[in-house]
């Protein structure tokens, strides 16, 4: 951590403690309705109407189970950097580096994502009214015009969040109850005539798992406000859990007026599906909600993701893990103001290299490896420090089946990313492990030991 | 108390080149499917080659209706239409795969354990002596 000299002494600069569970909320699905607004539907793609909704509740049960850890060991290790540290007082140095480093490349590739769906978007409007516009100019500024509001601090940020993560909430539902039918009107959505049986079989259910997890990408993110919250052990379960049944009936709303709107082929690789079925009720209103509502996602998206890999990379210079000079906090708006830069030009290269399909599978794996992470954390968790040995924000119920579950339901998602993206899979943990011996070799060195320990508990069980 | 590590201070230009080492090897990864011939298209099976009609592409009226409200036609809906995937299971492609994942997580938490011991005598003391 930087430090600032006042009269010659220097004085230590921490995050700001000013953020309540709504924040938590803001950010948790902040990150993640956009993959209600776009991403999910590529799992129609693969598996059809059904099995998107299968991997729908599927991977939405992962999701409980990693919402439910999370919370428990958050609320306990109340720091940013969320996971990260987790990994550091659980599991040891190389986990935490690997950890933090699926923090960073996940958000970083999300974001990277969430522009570029705000320029297609602002360039498929244009062309709705027969004018041709460069999607790229507009991906810069949204990310540049985020990068501003996360330097200036993070309660504004999320704040801003809050507000409009909401609108992009309450516009699915206006959407909903304008095309169901629900009080009193014709239901415009016409499921008999266009679900069709399963065009895969089964393998495409399991196939389509892989874009099943962008209905919740990113809600783990909450955990990275730990430090920067009032009381953690109430705000993080609250915030998280909350955001997890928001995204439950979000994705699920999302699902039913998509497929009861539009054939399932061109569903399978629509950019902005919601819009696309607000467009096809024949309402203006609906149309304009809907593309307010998909920007407004976006943007809360790519804010988020901002908001956390930048703390994710804070944490690990604070540490060593990575160089220290991007371990400053910001001396007036006490943000991790270096991280933030420096994940901003790195954000925008990964938008503009063409491999769009990969940053994404990039994104997905590095969410999938920190999940697994979590299952066999949350085991050694309670293993080095049984229930009573300290005081624990929140207990999760039924330990370990939460764990069982989300393990069986990880090895299942690699599966599904094999069978769709086999090569990627295998550079992206070639990546992973090169990585990891860099850290041993050359980074470890520069790592303080005993500092890594820095919650207040006994001496773990067995070391 | 155990002897504590000291790490040596590392200079600024050895920082930046640290940074950038690891932005290197994502840039690669992120290229080394398209090098390497296997790319998002290697699930996909060769389009049919059909006439294009509502009829021929299996498309009912009510699909008919919303197709064209989207703005497209029997021939502009055709490629979205045939393109399939194949999803096939390699019994070596796979058991690499699996064994690629298992060992990484092998190696992380052997090593990680063994790092987690020296942090753990640093912080608290060679095992059997006082806690901190």
């Amino acid at each position: 951590m930087t430090t600032a000299t006042e009269a010659g002494k220097p004085e230590k600069i921490a995050l700001l403690k000013v953020l309540g569970p709504v924040h938590v909320w803001a950010l948790g699905v902040g990150i993640v309705l956009v993959g209600e607004y776009m991403g999910w539907n590529f799992s129609v793609a693969k598996g059809g109407a059904y099995g998107a909704l299968i991997a729908c509740w599927v991977i939405g049960l992962l999701y409980t189970c990693v919402a439910m850890i999370d919370s428990e060991v958050t609320s306990t290790v109340a720091a940013a950097g969320g996971q990260y540290t987790q990994a550091k007082h659980i599991i040891g140095p190389l986990m935490a580096f690997n950890v933090g480093l699926y923090l960073v490349m996940a958000y970083t590739m999300l974001e990277a994502a969430d522009a570029l769906v705000v320029g297609d978007l602002l360039k498929a409007v244009a062309a709705q009214y027969g004018a041709e516009l460069d999607p790229r100019p507009f991906v810069v500024l949204t990310i540049a015009f985020l990068a501003w509001l996360n330097y200036r601090g993070v309660f504004m940020t999320l704040t801003v969040n809050f507000v409009i993560t909401a609108f992009a909430v309450i516009a699915i539902l206006v959407l909903f109850f304008s095309t169901a039918g629900v009080g009193g009107g014709e239901s415009l959505l016409r499921h008999s005539e266009l679900l069709t049986d399963l065009p895969y079989g089964w393998i495409g259910v399991l196939a389509s798992l892989q874009f099943g997890m962008w209905y919740y990408l990113g809600i783990e993110g909450t955990c990275q406000a730990a430090e920067e919250v009032r009381s953690a052990g109430r705000s993080i379960p609250l915030g998280t859990m909350g955001g997890m049944i928001t995204l439950l009936v979000a994705a699920s709303l999302t699902w039913y007026m998509c497929t009861g709107l539009i054939p399932w082929e061109y569903l399978g690789q629509a950019t902005t599906p919601l819009y696309d079925a607000a467009r096809l009720t024949g309402s203006v209103q609906l149309e304009v909600t809907l593309f307010i509502g998909t920007m407004f996602a976006a943007i809360a998206s790519a804010n988020g993701c901002i908001n956390d890999a930048s703390r994710a990379w804070f944490s690990m210079a604070r540490d060593r893990y990575m160089p220290q000079w991007f371990g400053a906090v910001h001396p007036r708006y006490r943000t991790p103001y270096r991280s933030i830069l420096f994940l901003i030009p790195i954000a925008v290269s990964f938008a503009f290299t063409g491999l769009l399909d990969q940053v994404i599978t990039f994104s997905i794996l590095s969410g999938l490896l920190g999940y697994t992470f979590m299952s066999f954390n949350i085991v050694r968790f309670r293993r080095l420090w049984p229930l009573g040995s300290i005081e624990r924000g929140y207990v999760h119920p039924y330990h370990p089946l939460p764990a069982i579950v989300l393990g069986l339901l990880c090895s299942a998602t690699y599966f599904a990313t094999y069978l769709g993206y086999g090569t990627s899979l295998l550079s992206i943990m070639a990546f992973y492990i090169l990585a990891s011996l860099w850290f041993v070799v050359r980074r470890y060195p520069y790592v303080k030991r005993g500092e890594q320990f820095t919650m207040p508990w006994p001496r773990p069980k067995g070391y | 108390m155990a002897k504590v590590y000291q790490p040596p201070v590392q200079k600024g230009f050895g920082q930046f080149i640290d940074s950038m080492v690891l932005l290197v090897l994502v840039y690669l990864s992120l290229l080394a499917p398209l090098v390497l011939g296997g790319t998002a298209s290697e699930a996909e099976a060769d389009i049919a080659d059909t006439a294009a009609t509502w009829q021929a592409l299996e498309q009912n009226e009510t699909m008919q209706a919303q197709w064209e409200k989207l703005g497209y036609t029997p021939e502009t809906a055709e490629p979205i239409v045939t393109k399939k995937f194949h999803y096939e299971v390699e019994p070596v492609s796979l058991g690499i795969t699996v064994a690629v994942i298992v060992a990484y997580f092998f190696f992380m938490l052997k090593v990680s354990d063994r790092e987690y011991r020296e942090v753990i005598n640093e912080r608290f003391g060679p095992r059997g002596r006082t806690e901190a």
